[in-house]
């Protein structure tokens, strides 16, 4: 999957989670800067995150908040570990 | 199968502009109203949190959610409960509630039962839920240790009372507990249900009294291990969420979890439903009795999807034993409807079983009503279990007070579907609720037919449908050959026509014939109507020797719009005046005032019943509801372009 669709549905699913349409994901945003992404905003993320890229992440992979370069990074890697199924 | 019960199955799809219309959601009469809609539908953890936080949102803007009803919850756990809490509060509007969650910080569920100045017990909540899971005893294994196992359990239930003491004392609430979901690593293996203090020996001891304790001492029990085994102790329990935050079972199940304890606090408020209100064709049995008849309606042992229909109608008899009404609403002539009941020798259902039996060619939204009269009901206490989605849709639209579950495709599904949505959820069984169902159907009336209920048109138009005309053709033919053969009830002349007959009329090019398919929000119909039309004996005039409609798309008015295409076509071809025939037969009943509503006059009626009718093409074509009409294939009688428009 290429990296702007990832970003494309990654957007979808911070909007969701964080019930916050206007938020734009750029690889330097960090968690700590967007309000309302606390720890369990994140873990709720992380879930909708690989129920919707088909993909699961280590308890290690899930309890990291970095920037969002490097999120997309990690989903790239289950990505091509573990092809998403086609829907 | 098993995603009915993760993805809530018996709850209609949230609308795809779900998010605006909670960006929507404002104080006024309807508020409360309209969250309950919203959250009637599968929602999943996402968007529960979505709507709980909408809420939150018009509360502390002073908002009033009538007339859902306050309820307060204090909910203490060994677990992170911040997840759950949101699904909680939205779950609860689906159940008419408006719910105000009380929780401590983690981990003070002794402190705050136990003592009588804590905050919980300060707050005075209607109910305590005590989600305790096994790790909340801290349970010790003992295998093979009797005696420590024995302690064990006693251990267990003395702390299960001393809560329940504590809350009695402190604020005298209502106490939920929560039976333990046993996690699934054993440890010698199938030993482990039999030997005394394996971790799954205790759990299984410590539910089996708890259930006891929780219905002696008047307080009530929420079967979590059930709804774990249900959906599987394995996906159940996950190590990573517990892990890194202390979750107690996995995020899919929160909605499901949430929807259990909404359902709980309706029965504990007396709000679980009372009647069973049950379709018939395709849902209490396999086809159509009016078409089919009651040798070929499938409901027999030894048939597959007859067991399916049979395991339904077993099911509804049973919660007929625990106090479930039963009524039926099907639209069907009503001795054609009762016959299965009283002829077919495995039909399980009796009519002596089913308090209101309405059965007439009104829409279903009007016979339920009827239904609630007589029974003296609200329309809250009725569930409605039909096939058809455009009859749920019809029904959710204009009484949303009435539950009505969506069903699978297959009906095998259809009883587990119903068992999941848990209406008639309750929380004791007393030897009245046994008799219940029988005192209701003393009392129940005849119902009586009921005004049309208005707001149908406006339903129609909002189920955006496409009609579509072709002359007979090849492709068609097959499905055509089958509706002149098989079409008993809304059929003019009943005449059944061979394959090859079929073929003449359509090549013949003095005859015009009229294929017709339907498609709405809902899906495909396919082919619902047939005519053929002859030219009459007198000159620049056709006879309608065929008309023919599926009964599942009556009440559509797909008739009127059927008349003004044959209209168009028979003005294009010269033909002045249209003719029809009514035949009678034993089953048509319903079809004999088809002229007369188009606008035909009688010119002739025989003894036998028949009568014929004639109509100008020049006189005002009727009304028809708004639908795409889109007409095919008609070249070169017809004209000469595919012509495509909106009747409104």
């Amino acid at each position: 999957m290429d990296e702007a669709l990832i970003y494309a549905k990654l957007t979808e699913i911070v909007h969701d989670v964080l019930d916050d349409d206007g938020i734009v994901l750029t690889p330097e945003l960090s968690a700590k800067q967007v309000r309302g992404w606390d720890s369990l905003a994140h873990l709720r993320l992380m879930l909708t995150i690989e129920k919707s890229f088909h993909i699961a992440f280590s308890t290690e992979e899930m309890s990291k908040r970095g920037r969002i370069g490097d999120l997309v990074g990690r989903i790239q890697a289950r990505l091509q570990s573990h092809p998403v199924r086609q829907e | 199968m098993d995603s009915i019960y993760t993805e809530l199955r018996w709850l209609p799809r949230p609308p795809e502009t779900f998010a605006e219309q909670l960006k929507q959601l404002a104080p006024g009469p309807h508020l409360g109203d309209e969250l309950r809609r919203l959250a009637t539908s599968a929602l999943d953890l996402n968007q529960l949190t979505r709507l709980a936080r909408s809420i939150a949102r018009l509360k502390k803007g002073g908002a009033t959610l009538q007339p859902l009803l306050p309820i307060r919850l204090a909910l203490l756990s060994n677990a992170t409960i911040q997840m759950l809490a949101p699904a909680l509060v939205a779950s609860a509007a689906r159940h008419g509630f408006d719910l105000e969650l009380l929780h401590p910080p983690y981990g003070q569920v002794a402190q705050e039962a136990l003592d009588t100045g804590s905050s919980i017990n300060r707050a005075r909540p209607d109910a305590v839920l005590f989600a305790l899971d096994h790790r909340a005893l801290a349970l010790d294994p003992c295998p093979g240790d009797r005696d420590a196992a024995e302690a064990t359990v006693q251990r267990a239930l003395d702390y299960y009372r001393q809560l329940s003491d504590g809350i009695k004392q402190g604020c005298d609430a209502l106490c939920i507990f929560e039976t333990l979901a046993a996690p699934p690593e054993a440890l010698f293996g199938s030993l482990d249900r039999a030997l005394p203090g394996t971790l799954r020996n205790l759990i299984d001891r410590i539910n089996a009294e708890l259930a006891t304790f929780a219905s002696s001492t008047g307080n009530v029990l929420l079967d979590t291990a059930a709804i774990a085994e249900t959906v599987g102790l394995a996906a159940w329990h996950s190590p990573t969420l517990w892990n890194l935050a202390k979750l107690p079972f996995a995020d899919e199940f929160i909605p499901l979890y949430a929807e259990h304890v909404a359902r709980t606090l309706a029965a504990i408020r007396g709000k679980s439903r009372k009647v069973l209100v049950l379709d018939l064709d395709n849902t209490l049995w396999g086809g159509i009795i009016g078409d089919d008849g009651i040798a070929n309606i499938r409901i027999a042992q030894g048939d597959p999807v007859g067991e399916a229909h049979l395991a339904l109608q077993r099911m509804a008899l049973e919660l007929r034993r625990r106090g479930v009404v039963l009524a039926v609403c099907s639209k069907n002539t009503d001795e054609v409807a009762r016959r299965p009941f009283l002829q077919h020798p495995e039909v399980l259902l009796k009519l002596e079983h089913i308090a209101v039996f309405q059965a007439n060619w009104n829409d279903k939204a009007t016979n339920l009503r009827a239904i609630a009269e007589e029974l003296s009901l609200g329309l809250e206490s009725l569930v409605f279990l039909d096939d058809n989605p455009m009859e749920r849709g019809l029904v959710r639209s204009l009484l949303p007070q009435v539950a009505v579950p969506e069903l699978p495709d297959d009906p095998a599904g259809y009883a587990r579907t119903l068992a999941a949505a848990g209406y008639f959820e309750a929380i004791a069984f007393a030897e009245e609720d046994r008799r219940r169902a029988d005192y209701y159907q003393e009392n129940a009336r005849r119902a009586s037919l009921m005004s049309q209920v208005g707001g149908v048109e406006a339903y129609l138009a909002s189920l955006g449908m496409t009609i579509t005309f072709h002359p007979f053709d090849a492709a068609g033919r097959a499905r055509i050959v089958q509706l002149i053969n098989k079409s008993n009830q809304y059929n003019l002349t009943t005449r059944r026509y061979t394959e090859h007959e079929v073929f003449a009329a359509e090549a013949d090019p003095s005859v015009f014939t009229m294929q017709v398919r339907l498609e709405d929000i809902f899906g495909d119909n396919g082919m619902i109507s047939v005519v053929i039309c002859r030219p009459a004996v007198e000159l620049a005039a056709w006879e309608i020797d065929t008309w023919l409609m599926s009964c599942r798309v009556l009440g559509r008015e797909v008739e009127h719009v059927v008349l003004r295409q044959l209209i168009e076509h028979a003005r294009h071809d010269g033909v002045r005046k249209l003719i029809g025939r009514y035949l009678p037969s034993e089953r048509n009943a319903i079809a004999s005032g088809h002229y007369a509503k188009l606008g035909f006059v009688k010119v002739q009626q025989e003894p036998c019943g028949a009568s014929l009718w004639e109509r100008s093409v020049e006189a005002e074509p009727p009304q028809c509801p708004p639908m795409k009409v889109i007409s095919e294939g008609f070249l070169p009688r017809s004209k000469q372009a595919t012509e495509e428009g909106v009747v409104a």
